[in-house]
């Protein structure tokens, strides 16, 4: 599994890096683990894999069983 | 009062949720159903939970987890009976005709040939679905036999053997656009149209919602079809046929609803939230052991 790991956490911005481009990805709030994220800067799709520190991997690819 | 939300993946609706039971200082406990390790004998740490809400986005993944929990008597939101019921189109069907609730016409075969022949019995344009699937996939309409024939023998050869059952349904002319109604607790909350320059409607392949008036008629329906699911919370997706009047075409276990909210003014996640934690104040935390249970 390909990840990175956090490069900055405050009270004002949460950030991680993209482990496809290596971008910053900002969060809102707090992300729980297993929460999706999109890349703004090559819009891979990433899951927090750990809040502490915070991580980002690729997210799994859609399965034929996934939906509604 | 403590609830569990199991996910494998945790989207904006799951976010929305434990928002909304937050906002009831409601304690939800998100559980990763990845990591979870289930003893069909001992119920481990779910008999600390009154309720367990399945958001799982992996059909497999919820099937698993909450026919093993319902053993141990833990009650899921939905149950195992309702989700295997809705993630089956043809269960859906047969429940559906079982209540009488007007839906498509189909056909079922389970091999090329039969496929074909109904395919025939149907008529043109129809529309072959796996039975098992979400999002629209694998969705084929076709307009003639040569297509037909073209679909079948894919599936017949490339497929598994679940893609080896042919569910074959009429195609409804809808007018641009279909119907999604949202059902919590028994009741019809809010309706949104789908509407899609393709013929498949369906939002996670690029169709806009927009929010729409639930009538008596529409609530009616929606509310009986969730009913004949035996589901707690669900989606009905409604056709509006110029002929035969409203349709259902099937029902959704685990409703995406992010783009509901704002278009239909409802609260969806908090209504989702209210009626979790009414079934939870009727609920029986499970024991430790099936002893227990069982005695």
């Amino acid at each position: 599994m390909t990840t990175s790991t956090t490069t900055n956490t405050t009270t004002e911005t949460i950030t991680a890096i993209c482990p496809e481009c290596g971008g910053v990805v900002t969060f809102a709030r707090q992300p729980l683990n297993g929460e999706i994220a999109t890349c703004p800067h090559c819009a891979a799709e990433l899951e927090v894999v750990s809040t502490a520190p915070l991580t980002l991997a690729l997210a799994p690819e859609v399965e034929e069983d996934w939906g509604e | 009062m403590r609830i569990a939300m199991l996910y494998t993946r945790l989207r904006v609706e799951e976010r929305l949720l434990l928002d909304a039971f937050q906002a009831r200082s409601i304690d939800a406990e998100p559980i990763d159903i990845r990591n979870v390790v289930l003893d069909p004998e001992n119920v481990g740490r779910f008999a600390d939970f009154d309720v367990v809400v399945d958001r799982s986005v992996s059909l497999t993944s919820s099937l698993t987890t909450n026919r093993v929990l319902e053993s141990l008597g833990v009650r899921c939101v939905n149950r195992a009976d309702a989700i295997e019921v809705c993630a089956d189109k043809l269960r859906t069907t047969l429940a559906l005709q079982q209540a009488g609730l007007p839906q498509p016409r189909i056909r079922v075969a389970s091999n090329a040939d039969a496929a074909l022949d109904a395919v025939e019995q149907i008529g043109y344009p129809a529309v072959i679905k796996p039975t098992v699937g979400s999002w629209g996939r694998l969705v084929a309409r076709v307009n003639d036999r040569d297509a037909a024939e073209a679909i079948i023998e894919h599936r017949a050869t490339l497929g598994s053997a679940q893609q080896h059952v042919f569910y074959v349904q009429e195609h409804i002319d809808k007018p641009g656009a279909d119907l999604r109604i949202f059902v919590v607790g028994g009741q019809a909350i809010a309706g949104i149209a789908r509407t899609s320059q393709h013929w498949i409607t369906n939002t996670a392949r690029g169709a806009t919602a927009a929010g729409i008036e639930v009538t008596p008629e529409i609530a009616s329906l929606s509310e009986q079809a969730v009913a004949a699911v035996r589901a707690d919370i669900a989606a009905v997706d409604l056709f509006e046929c110029p002929q035969r009047g409203l349709l259902v075409n099937e029902i959704n276990h685990s409703m995406e609803f992010r783009n509901s909210i704002d278009t239909t003014g409802v609260d969806i996640p908090g209504r989702v939230a209210d009626h979790v934690i009414e079934i939870a104040r009727s609920a029986t935390r499970p024991s430790n052991t099936t002893e227990a249970l069982t005695a």
